[in-house]
């Protein structure tokens, strides 16, 4: 019989950073090494622990990376307080790529591009910085401005530190929600702070954060005067399946797991108001 | 009685004592009628109905109900009048926002009981002096009303309203019933017969929840069944016999507050005989701690969440166990 | 045509249950029926139709999906998955014989649900003609004429005998396999019982019932009804028009604890259901409104925008006859559709 989706395969979590309080990035590798398989910005994985509970996380790492797969997981649920309490060297169960990607190789080739991301928000994002940094002769300018509730709220802070705010070739502006001690960046909310940097109408923009940033800065950047067919996000519902199936994630007739999570504004203005 | 009914509803909105009606709304046939709450007399002129087909027990939407603005008109029949007051009692209900008419009850007839005899293509209802005149698209059909009783309405256990604001018609009384009956022949089969009769029942239970929501008694925000952190939150059986778990759980947890309305047996639709668990806990009930009915008043201790001295020892669950 | 006589019928019912497994609806209570595995003696319902769909035959209400063995920090997969027997379903109506190709369109579309394909390689559908449709059947709403009632094999009745028609390879097969029973017999009859069965359905109660008023490009106006707060309103969110609908599909992914191991199972789940789309974070569909709404949608709308305007419905009836409330698909389409 051929293989089955729904039968997961076994990865390996190789390493654990603890990036804030309540964010871990797991870097999870295939039993013989290598990642278990391929994917492109944006898309995302089930990972299970058998007994706990079974979940849809973004793939955080850049398709770039040969070597193996990162997720950025938030305690929140059953599943994720599990992860979070699990050591180096435990296996899960994983299976997917499931959804489409931002698309890196098509709209967005060539474009100047900014980068909108809210605490976790930046999860997912992360995988197309990375990719667009890998291959940075094929996009225009690069702009990221990222915020959260407070420093230590920052996921990946070490690599936004050392690798993305060192590299010439792309802006980075953070910025946190109240002032905190050690803290000289900007202080205030996301969507405030991109309508204060005032972009180039002509980016592109990719956005991820909580519901009630997206919507300020959505409507900041109208306000800026960008369109909604300028603006990608990437969307979040229950899933079970990961395929088409199951019948649950659905916004309208557009399943998030196998017609998303990535939709453009414009897409998601189509489509009932039910997220 | 349609007609009186529909009257009253009307003045109590007219004069601004209720600003809503919960009733019944005419269905596509002439035996379908959904619950429903009216606003207005055209919505009532348009669309109430109350019929011989008017089953459903109406007291848990007035738990919702309640808690909104202004004052609602609830009809009950008899029966309903005792899952009214058992909500009231346990602060469900709150009794000020529901004026409550009691009404005739039944007995009400399940078209099941007629589809049953093969009859289909039913396009009409009428009882004619206790015998029913079913128009079909295949002609008509006659059947004694009697037998088109609904299971419910069977074993009636009284006819008498026990709260309420005004009522129309005349009040009944408790009745004898003959409800314990199928309970007794249960209790008087060997171990593995019963057994084997719940197995049987039971294994047709496609887990729908319907029982569960319709029921009266069953009013927690989050029931264990839904709650992902009590581990027993699946929605499909992992082995046989969780199936039969669902049932007898929740038959203990209406344990004292069950006031065997029938709706669970009513609603299910694979015809399992649920309200069979819950009478055999109301028949020991009254045998382990005198009669008891639950919803009959709103003050009354519950036997099993009281404590007596003379309340029977739990030796007595070894002692029918081993009978 | 080939036919057997109405006195024969359990003759080829025990030379079916010979080779494969066979299933046909039997009467639990006067006019109740389920299928059963057959057992030799045993009577065909004369019921119009079974309480359950005969969805179960390829999409039970559970299924194990596969095993893990736990050990450390080590996770083993185990796949169960073994190939299916034969089997043959008889007298499925037509209702639910279209049913089918609505679940294959969700099942059999890539990627493919290896657990559903194969019960549906392995299953032959034999068909039963309607004559004595019910007040609740509407299937001619969706274009199905339920004296063809199409599967593998179609089979029809005149009063007398049974007549075969096969319409797949696989009914081809199934008909040569018994063939030996059946005899060429005068079909004459049939077309005056199909006419009969289809004049009646012009005169149910249903009858004038229309899918004009919906589709994909209805999407936003639908959704955004006013209507639906009144339609949900007596709604206590049970799963029952779910489980008995032969074409609701949706499915919980859960796993259970042995004791000696982990079973991943699937199971149906309804969008009714409060849970349905509860995340740790929040849930997109928080009132009985929104998820009464979205089974409606689901059928009438989002589903024949994604299936070439296929509607997911097929009007046996069950929900209308089942829900305790007695609100259904057809008093939703009533209150929608264009006046």
């Amino acid at each position: 019989m051929n293989n089955d989706t729904l039968i997961p395969l076994i990865g390996v979590v190789t390493d654990i950073r603890q990036d804030t309080p309540d964010v871990k990035t797991f870097r999870v590798n295939a039993l013989d090494g290598g990642k278990v398989f391929e994917h492109m910005p944006g898309q995302c994985a089930m990972l299970s622990i058998p007994g706990v509970g079974e979940g849809m996380f973004s793939i955080t790492s850049s398709p770039t990376n040969k070597e193996f797969m990162e997720f950025s997981i938030k305690k929140c649920g059953c599943l994720t307080t599990w992860l979070h309490a699990m050591d180096v060297g435990q296996q899960i169960t994983i299976r997917g790529p499931y959804g489409n990607y931002f698309p890196v190789d098509t709209e967005l080739k060539g474009k100047d591009l900014l980068f909108v991301a809210g605490g976790i928000g930046l999860a997912p994002l992360r995988s197309v910085i990375n990719y667009v940094r890998d291959k940075r002769a094929d996009y225009g300018d690069v702009q990221i401005v990222y915020g959260s509730r407070s420093k230590d709220d920052l996921v990946d802070y070490k690599e936004i530190i050392d690798e993305w705010t060192a590299d010439p070739n792309i802006e980075v502006n953070l910025t946190i929600d109240n002032p905190q001690e050690g803290w000289d960046g900007h202080v205030g909310f996301v969507p405030n702070y991109v309508k204060e940097l005032n972009p180039s109408t002509n980016k592109t923009v990719l956005v991820c954060g909580p519901p009630i940033m997206i919507k300020f800065t959505l409507a900041g950047l109208k306000e800026l005067g960008f369109t909604e067919t300028q603006v990608y996000t990437t969307m979040e519902l229950r899933m079970k399946c990961g395929v088409g199936k199951c019948g649950r994630c659905n916004i309208g007739d557009k399943y998030v797991c196998k017609d998303g999570p990535v939709f453009r504004f414009d897409q998601l203005d189509a489509l009932p108001d039910e997220y | 009685m349609q007609e009186a009914m529909i009257k009253r509803a009307k003045e109590l909105l007219a004069d601004g004592t209720v600003n809503r009606v919960m009733g019944w709304k005419k269905g596509e046939f002439a035996y379908d009628t959904t619950p429903a709450v009216f606003e207005t007399a055209e919505e009532i002129d348009r669309e109430f109905v109350y019929n011989d087909f008017t089953q459903a027990n109406q007291s848990k939407y007035l738990i919702k109900e309640s808690r909104k603005e202004g004052k609602i008109l609830a009809l009950l029949k008899p029966c309903d009048t005792y899952s009214f007051n058992q909500l009231v009692k346990e602060h469900r209900i709150i009794r000020e926002n529901v004026y409550v008419i009691g009404i005739p009850g039944g007995p009400k007839i399940d078209i099941e009981k007629i589809k049953a005899k093969g009859i289909t293509g039913i396009t009409n209802v009428k009882n004619e002096d206790f015998t029913l005149k079913i128009e079909t698209i295949y002609g008509v059909e006659t059947m004694p009303f009697y037998e088109a009783i609904s299971v419910k309405c069977e074993s009636c256990k009284s006819k008498k309203h026990v709260v309420y604001d005004e009522l129309i018609g005349e009040d009944g009384d408790v009745l004898d019933s003959n409800r314990f009956d199928m309970v007794e022949k249960l209790e008087n089969m060997t171990a593995q017969e019963r057994y084997d009769f719940w197995r049987g029942e039971l294994s047709r239970c496609i887990r729908c929840n319907a029982c569960r929501n319709v029921c009266p008694a069953c009013t927690c925000e989050n029931c264990v069944f839904d709650n992902p952190k009590s581990g027993i939150d699946q929605k499909a059986a992992a082995d046989s016999f969780e199936e039969n778990m669902f049932h007898i759980i929740r038959a203990f947890h209406v344990a004292g507050r069950c006031t065997d309305c029938g709706e669970c047996s009513r609603v299910c639709p694979q015809n399992i005989p649920l309200h069979l668990l819950n009478r055999k806990f109301i028949k020991d009930i009254n045998c382990l701690y005198g009669e008891y009915q639950a919803g009959a008043d709103t003050t009354s201790k519950a036997p099993l969440t009281d404590y007596r001295t003379d309340d029977c020892e739990p030796s007595v669950v070894h002692e029918r166990g081993a009978e | 045509m080939l036919k057997i006589s109405a006195s024969n019928l359990n003759a080829l019912f025990d030379r079916i249950a010979e080779k494969q497994t066979l299933y046909i609806p039997v009467d639990r209570e006067p006019n109740v029926s389920e299928y059963k595995k057959y057992e030799s003696g045993m009577t065909m319902s004369k019921a119009l139709n079974t309480v359950r769909s005969a969805k179960d035959f390829f999409f039970p209400q559970t299924e194990n999906l596969a095993e893990f063995k736990m050990s450390g920090k080590t996770i083993e997969v185990k796949d169960i998955r073994k190939e299916n027997e034969d089997f043959v379903v008889f007298g499925v109506r037509a209702c639910d014989a279209r049913s089918f190709g609505i679940l294959d369109k969700v099942f059999l579309s890539e990627p493919v649900d290896s657990f559903y394909k194969n019960r549906r390689d392995h299953g032959t559908i034999v068909t039963m003609a309607c004559t004595r449709p019910a007040e609740t059947c509407f299937c001619t709403t969706f274009g199905i004429d339920p004296t063809v009632p199409g599967g593998d094999v179609s089979v029809f009745f005149d009063g007398e005998n049974y007549f075969f028609l096969d319409n797949t390879p696989k009914g081809e097969a199934f008909v040569a396999s018994v063939s030996d029973l059946l005899e060429n017999g005068d079909a004459s009859k049939l077309a005056e019982v199909q006419e009969n069965a289809r004049n009646i359905m012009k005169k149910l109660p249903l009858a004038g019932l229309s899918t004009d008023s919906f589709g994909g490009e209805r999407l936003m106006e639908h959704f955004n009804s006013d209507k639906w707060a009144e339609l949900s309103e007596s709604c206590f969110g049970c799963g029952t028009c779910t489980f008995v609908c032969p074409t609701c599909q949706c499915y919980d992914i859960r796993d259970f604890d042995t004791g000696n191991g982990i079973k991943r199972f699937r199971c149906w789940d309804s969008c009714m259901y409060s849970d349905f789309t509860k995340m740790a974070h929040g849930n997109s569909r928080n009132s009985q409104l929104e998820r009464f709404r979205q089974r409606f949608m689901h059928k009438l709308v989002y589903f024949p925008a994604n299936n070439d305007g296929e509607f997911g419905c097929v009007g046996c009836g069950r929900c209308l006859s089942k829900c305790p409330i007695s609100m259904n698909i057809v008093k939703v389409m009533k209150a929608l559709e264009d006046k």
